[in-house]
Order: C-alpha cells, then structure tokens, then sequence
C-alpha cells in the first residue's frame, strides 16, 4: 500500500516538476499587469494584441514552415542515407557513422558560425534559403540515429520475397518495407521538427531579409524583458499541441478496439 | 483515402514553398536591424505606406551577436541601432558609412546635449535614438533613507535585500564609480580593487538577475537594485513605492543610436529611414511604446509631464555631471572577463 503511494507520489513529482513552468507560464498568459509580481486581474489582451503583433505572427509562420520543410526533406534524405549505411561494409560504415555523430556532438554556436561562413564564402544571401538549407542540414544526423536501428531490425528476406512474387521493387519498397521502419521515420521526422521549432544560434547566424523565427523574436526580448503576449502564444501552442496529442490516442485506440473486435 | 491525403498535403507544400520564394521584386527593400521590442510596429507600416519602401525588419539579442553578424558579411542590413561602445568600435573597424546630415533635416530636432558624444565626436556616423542612466531602484518602505551613494549597495543592513545586475560591465563599472574611479578604468590596480569589493558584496547580493529584477522589485522581493532608467520608469509606475535615484558619485549613461553600416545600395533610404525616425510624431510614438528616454526635443514637449517631469526618467544637467559613456575597452575586455568569473564564482 504504501509501496504504490510512493510510487504514484514519484510519479507525479515528476510530472509536476515538468509541467509546473508551464501552467505558470498559461496562469499568466491571463495576467491583465504585464508583471509576474503581481496578479491584477483576469484579462485576454495579451492573446488580443499577440493576434495583431506583425512580429510576432510572421516568425510563428517562418518557424512553422521551415519546421515542416526542413523535417520533411531531412526525414526524406535521412532515411536514403541510413539504407545507403546499412548495406555498407564495416570500415566505411564506421567512418561515415562517426562523420554522422559529429555535427550531433558539435555545439550549436560552432554549427551556426560554419554555415554563415560557408554561405558567405559562396556569396549566398542569409535569409529564408540559408535558413532552410542549414535546419535541413543539422537535422538529417538525427533522423539517420532514428531510422538505422530500425533498418537493422528488418527482416531482409521480406524485401526479397516480395520481389518473388512479382513487385516492383518501388512497390515493395512502398508495401513492405516502409510500413516495417515507419516508427523509426515517424521519430526522426517529430525529432528534427521540434529540433528545427527550438533552434535559436543556428537559426540566428543564418538568417537575415526580415525572416525571423520565434525563438530569434524571443530572445531578442530578453534586454526589455519577455513581453507576456509571448506567454500568451506559448500557452495557445501547448494547448493545440496537447489536443492533438490527445486526438491521435483517442483514434488509435479507436482503431486498436476495433482490430480487436474484428479479429 | 492515404494516397489522396498524401497528394493534398504535397501540393499545400508545394504551394507554400512557391509564395515564400516568389515575392515583390520591383520595390526596394530596407534590411533594418535592431533590439528586440525596441519600436513601435506601427511605425514601420506607416513609413512602407509612404515611401513606397518595403521594411525587412530583424533584431539581435546583444551588441556582440550583431556584431559577428555584420562584420561576416553575409547580411547586407542598411540600418542598425547599436549601443555607443559598439558604435566606436564599429567606427574603428571602419564599419559604417558617414551620414550626410542634409539629408536627415530632422537631425535639428536632437537635443544639444546629445551631440558630439565621445563615441562619435563629430556626429558623422549616428543619430542618437533613446537613452538613460544606470542607477539604483529602491524600495521606499524597505529602505530608511533615500540613497545617495553607490555604498549603499555594501551596506550591511541590507544583506540578502540587494539584487545586483548580473552584467559584467554594469556591475564592474558602478563599483569602479563607488570607488571613485573611471567606469571606464583600464587600471589593473583600480580593476583588482572594484574585484575585491564585488567578492566582499557577494554575500550581501541576493541575486544577479538581468530582466527578473523588475518583476523582483514590484512583487517588493528586495529593498535595492541597479536597473536601467527605462526599466525604473516601469516599475515604479507599477509599484508606487519605489523611486530610482542616480548617485553622486555618478553612473553610465548609454545611448543607443541608428547607424548605416558599410556596404549598404540603399543610403538615400536608409537616410530617409532615419529621418523618418526623427520626425516628431513617430519620435513621439517611439517613446511613448519603448518607455525609455528620447533624445528628441519636440516629442519630449508632446509626452505627459507625468513622465517628463521625473527626474528618473529624464535627467537634468545636474544628474549626469559624473556620468560616463561606456567606452569600449579593446584588449582589457578580457580582465572585465575574468574579473567578473572570479566574483561569479566566489
């Protein structure tokens, strides 16, 4: 009895300790004083005047857009990359996956700096392209990490019995490949987009022609002090976030009791 | 029902690749960089409006982020609004272009004292844009007598009462003041001593906080701090208990000012941009949004005296008799950096 009172008491610690930064970050999203000091009321404005903040609407749709781009190519070309990986012999396949650990080691300011340089070298304008191509760049290692456990756990003989009874390896690859990794993809594709929605150095070295991302917006607020319409957005992108979260359970599960149903 | 879903999804990310590559190519367009939270948005509207400009607007976290962003090159930023040690060290580099000052005719509209500051003597490189002081904000009920002297901050009374701004050149320099040196000291000796009364203060510090502090201050966590005069300007309006005052032995007052850096096709616009930005109204409307002083005559005489009238807000002559700009100090930089290591981590 006691056991398991510890247990859950641990467990929502935990939680508690995760999730109280940003209840009180929501709590006061409604805060009518822009202090954190005091509570002086219950009001909406910051939610109003964040909806007619320029600034602020335009970098939510940049780190949106290159979120999802950048996640997209990056799961695209990570994937090639890790079945190019798995068939390679021992001496090049350690090679290549340790080039691959490197710029995952690397800090971000050492990441950030190199792409300004190289695109500079290369006479490239910083602005929406070099963002893009520097958010692709430093996401495919970590979609290669995700998918290449799961290439080594397939069953080669899969592939090949597919091919035997009369695939095209296109359409093998489509049915009976994918489906296997697709966890592995499905990782790496949220790893890169929440890495692409977080970054703030490398996003800030490469970017220029008025293309912000919100973390830039952020924190350059942190000299005048982070205005709550960001606590507002904050707590508006947490709760769509969580209701999607929760609608995809909701419909696994639907789909989960009915497979048990009819088999 | 998948595959039509995938197509869909394929062609709205064809689509929104398209809209963000292809834009208005005809117009000229100004790359204007500055401080986060630091204009009125609506400014920028009204300038696109009337000039026909198009306004790519970015802001940078510190003066260093800027400057590693501009001296690599790859930017091409027409504007900039840096703070005065950056302002010199940029004119050093041969970094910015000289204004032509006919065609900013607004210029007349900047206060007298404001002019020929020691970052830029002959006002041939910038336009000043706000400014203010570094002093300390008290708590009226929490402290006893009104401070007049940095030393206040050392006083024992107030042990775990005094939040110190986590900033090594604002905290170094208003010890240096206490002590009755140069904030700008390159002194080794005068350096060690201010490292001496850091560490002999840390037991008194509360806290080296950086913006908490105004929240701090209303919630009346603590009796002092070394703030910012804008940021006083907001908490005391806050909390009406608190006051700022500037010591006598003197502070930093800091500037931050528009530049054009070098290597910008577009100076006629960026000048006009300037002008723009000294015009009354939008000067007006600047200051009235950012809350911290406008070197701006005109807009001075159009905000509500409640404002003007605070010595906190807009200081008189009187106030910065021992006041210096920061300077930038070149290679001493680093013994502020470890000076400040040292205290840290004491």
């Amino acid at each position: 009895m006691v056991k398991s009172f510890l247990k859950r008491g641990y467990l929502f610690l935990l939680f508690a300790f995760l999730y109280a930064p940003i209840i009180v970050l929501a709590f006061y999203s409604f805060n009518s004083s822009r202090s954190r000091g005091t509570w002086d009321g219950f009001s909406l404005k910051w939610y109003i005047q964040m909806f007619q903040d320029r600034q602020i609407l335009t970098s939510l749709y940049y780190s949106l857009v290159i979120g999802i781009i950048s996640s997209v190519v990056a799961t695209i070309i990570g994937t090639m990359a890790a079945f190019g990986i798995n068939n390679m012999k021992t001496l090049p396949r350690a090679t290549v996956m340790n080039l691959t650990y490197l710029p995952v080691l690397n800090p971000d300011i050492v990441t950030g700096i190199s792409f300004m340089l190289l695109f500079i070298f290369i006479r490239l304008k910083l602005g929406f392209i070099t963002l893009l191509l520097s958010h692709i760049t430093f996401n495919i290692p970590y979609v290669i990490l995700s998918v290449l456990p799961r290439i080594k756990q397939l069953d080669k003989n899969m592939y090949e019995a597919a091919l035997d009874l009369g695939a095209t390896p296109a359409v093998a690859f489509r049915k009976v490949v994918l489906p296997e990794i697709m966890p592995g993809v499905i990782t790496g594709l949220l790893l890169a987009f929440t890495l692409s929605l977080d970054d703030f150095v490398i996003s800030f070295f490469n970017t220029g022609s008025g293309v912000s991302t919100l973390s830039i917006t952020i924190y350059s607020m942190a000299r005048r002090g982070i205005n709550p319409k960001i606590n507002a957005l904050s707590t508006l992108m947490f709760g769509s976030i969580l209701t999607l979260l929760i609608t995809i359970n909701l419909l696994m599960s639907r789909q989960k009791s009915s497979k048990e149903r009819t088999s | 029902m998948k595959k039509r879903f995938f197509r869909v999804l394929l062609v709205v990310l064809c689509i929104t690749v398209f809209a963000v590559g292809c834009g208005k190519k005809n117009q000229v367009e100004l790359n204007v960089y500055n401080w986060g939270d630091y204009i009125d948005e609506s400014v920028l509207q009204d300038f696109e409006k009337k000039y026909n400009i198009k306004v790519n607007y970015d802001t940078f976290t510190t003066n260093e982020d800027m400057y590693v962003k501009v001296k690599a090159g790859g930017s091409h930023y027409d504007i900039l609004i840096p703070s005065d040690y950056m302002i010199k060290r940029m004119i050093d580099e041969d970094m910015l272009e000289k204004l032509d000052l006919s065609n900013i005719p607004n210029y007349k509209y900047i206060d007298s004292r404001f002019k020929n500051l020691e970052y830029d003597p002959n006002n041939e490189y910038s336009v000043p844009y706000m400014w203010g002081t570094v002093g300390i904000l008290y708590n009226k009920k929490m402290v006893s007598e009104k401070p007049t002297s940095w030393k206040v901050l050392w006083d024992k009374k107030y042990a775990k009462q005094i939040l110190m701004m986590d900033s090594q050149r604002d905290s170094i320099g208003i010890t240096l003041k206490m002590l009755g040196y140069s904030l700008n000291s390159k002194n080794p000796d005068e350096l060690e001593q201010a490292k001496q009364a850091l560490i002999e203060q840390k037991s008194l510090v509360l806290a080296y906080v950086v913006d908490e502090v105004k929240d701090k201050m209303i919630a009346g966590e603590a009796a002092l701090a070394v703030v910012w005069s804008g940021d006083a300007v907001y908490c005391i309006r806050e909390n009406p208990d608190l006051d700022y005052v500037v010591p006598e032995e003197g502070s930093n007052y800091w500037f931050d000012a528009i530049v054009i850096p070098k290597g910008t096709q577009h100076k006629k616009e960026a000048e006009l941009f300037i002008n723009f930005l000294c015009e009354t109204d939008i000067a007006y409307r600047n200051a009235d949004y950012i809350g911290y002083a406008s070197p701006h005559t005109e807009a001075v005489k159009k905000l509500p005296k409640e404002i003007t009238s605070k010595r906190y807000a807009y200081p008189l002559e009187e106030d910065l008799t021992n006041s210096e700009i920061f300077v930038d100090l070149g290679s001493v930089l680093k013994e502020f950096d470890r000076i400040w290591t040292e205290v840290k981590s004491h």
